[in-house]
């Protein structure tokens, strides 16, 4: 089956914070919230990105690419590919943690009534995202880094206060450092199976043939295989030693 | 359906598991990627193919699914050097290793890195990577040195050819005159899609190449073709996603065969092939290699 990008007209564009904006475009894509897809920006390149709606997603400026798409507005074009991967499958009781842009996949799936207790946490209040809108859907916790706003920490000190035990399914998204912290805490628990970890690594293909997103130790594919994996599929290997970039050379 | 028997003896110089190897530039960027394959039923392994420099590649979109088959331009992107440290926990495992060059030294050079290869396969082939690939591979007396230069190495060297040429059985008989061990054929069949909405382009190189179902009937054609013109195994690849396709590629003149583009429907390819494939009572595969050439 042809999986052409699909040609989508930007109607919107939301300033988030100084460093995320969120793109909304004319066109739906029926996704589960963790999954993702490629944007193409044309004539610049194609990158990996959570929905953070039906018709929309959120971006941080972060290199090239995402440089090129901040220079965009209402009326230009991009192209999607997805949704890709699998996605989150929580049960039970949830807890989900964010930290940063990684809120994205977090956000829709707290959107969608899957969040019991939400622990957001970024570096500064100004850097907050959607912190207004899950605490309308979800037990919210705030922490920031240099304590403009909630607790004055990272979210694994928020971690620390509460009973993760109490939940079924704890459901992860940030940078590394941040979700090996998670980890080690339900590592020692004895409960890594109940973490749903959403991995994030240069991609080409987004659907499964490349090799490019592929993980040490088990071979698995972020792309296809992932994003999302359990933390007992994680606790070995490259994660948060080393990943790889473009070339495949490690970094 | 005919069923054949798992090989007894080495198929062009490698010791495979069975006659199914995972394709280059498959799930072959690392270690474990390959090692994961291998554990599901690949007969052998050949690596993403690697330089004598690192590069990243072409600017994305760098592959689209299209109907029947895929089209990439990846660029060649590699690790270079590095790879070796990559692939040394599969020492003594069927892993052949994909190498490409500008010139036949840099051939050599690559080759040199990789003592515990099973084999080589050398990249004159591929459609989109100036200057590498088939700008060389079209070129019969440049893929007769990069053979010879490799050879020295004293590994199995096999030489994949590409189809976009007017005739791939000069090309193949250059390789068998270098002193190649087998020819796999064929690479991807340049190819392009065309955004209407966006009026550019879809891949970011423009145009790259086809690989898949869609060009199953193409890759037969070139190893019936080739079994004609040389003496040396050939390995089938192209579009290969049954058993009978297996069978098929086999009749053609096929001693084994490379399958990728159908890990795109599922990663376990290898193991259901081979459920439908292989039986105790089956008939030894040489009964059936270029069979079909009445």
């Amino acid at each position: 089956m042809s999986e052409m990008p699909e040609v989508v007209t930007i109607t919107t564009v939301v300033n988030e914070t100084p460093t995320v904006k969120t793109f909304v475009f004319d066109k739906l894509f029926a996704f589960r919230p963790g999954q993702f897809c490629m944007v193409w920006i044309p004539g610049v390149d194609e990158i990996p990105m959570a929905f953070s709606g039906a018709n929309s997603i959120t971006v941080m400026k972060v290199g090239d690419a995402t440089e090129a798409l901040f220079s965009l507005k209402a009326g230009d074009k991009i192209g999607i590919r997805g949704p890709f991967g699998n996605g989150f499958w929580p049960s039970g009781k949830v807890l989900a943690i964010a930290g940063g842009i990684g809120v994205t996949p977090l956000f829709t799936l707290a959107a969608s009534g899957e969040v019991d207790t939400f622990i957001l946490g970024a570096r500064t209040r100004e850097e907050l995202v959607f912190a207004e809108e899950l605490a309308k859907v979800s037990d919210l916790k705030i922490a920031t880094d240099d304590g403009t706003f909630g607790f004055h920490g990272f979210v694994t000190g928020i971690l620390d206060q509460i009973d993760v035990e109490s939940y079924d399914t704890i459901c992860v998204c940030g940078p590394e450092m941040m979700m090996k912290g998670i980890l080690d805490r339900l590592v020692a628990k004895g409960i890594e199976n109940r973490g749903q970890f959403s991995m994030h690594r240069y991609m080409k293909c987004a659907v499964g043939v490349c090799g490019s997103c592929c993980m040490d130790d088990h071979g698995l594919r972020v792309c296809k295989d992932g994003p999302v994996f359990t933390g007992d599929l994680i606790k070995t290997g490259e994660f948060a030693h080393h990943h790889r970039g473009p070339s495949g050379r490690k970094e | 359906m005919i069923q054949i028997q798992l090989p007894e003896e080495e198929i062009a110089g490698v010791p495979l598991k069975n006659h199914m190897l995972l394709a280059a530039g498959i799930l072959g960027t690392t270690g474990a990627s390959l090692k994961r394959m291998l554990d599901l039923g690949a007969g052998g392994v050949v690596t993403k193919s690697i330089g004598p420099e690192a590069i990243p590649g072409h600017h994305g979109p760098a592959l689209i699914p299209v109907d029947g088959g895929l089209i990439n331009a990846m660029g060649l992107p590699n690790p270079s050097k590095d790879f070796v440290e990559e692939i040394a926990p599969l020492k003594g495992e069927p892993v052949v290793v994909s190498i490409f060059g500008g010139t036949p030294e840099q051939f050599g050079t690559v080759a040199s890195w990789f003592p515990d290869a099973a084999a080589f396969e050398l990249n004159l082939s591929c459609p989109h990577a100036e200057g590498y690939g088939a700008s060389i591979g079209v070129n019969p007396r440049i893929v007769r040195e990069c053979t010879d230069i490799v050879k020295t190495y004293n590994k199995p060297v096999w030489v994949k050819l590409t189809p976009n040429v007017t005739d791939i059985k000069i090309i193949g008989k250059a390789a068998e005159d270098g002193g190649a061990d087998a020819i796999v054929a064929i690479n991807t069949v340049k190819a392009m899609r065309i955004s209407t909405e966006m009026r550019r382009p879809v891949l970011g190189n423009f145009f790259g190449g086809l690989s898949g179902k869609a060009i199953f009937p193409i890759a037969l054609r070139s190893v019936y073709d080739l079994y004609e013109a040389v003496d040396i195994p050939i390995i089938g690849c192209g579009g290969i996603s049954t058993a009978d396709n297996v069978l098929e590629m086999m009749m053609a003149g096929a001693s084994a065969v490379e399958i990728g583009s159908a890990i795109h429907d599922s990663v376990n390819v290898f193991s259901e092939i081979a459920a439908d494939l292989y039986s105790p009572d089956g008939i030894p595969a040489e009964e059936i290699v270029g069979c079909a050439h009445v």
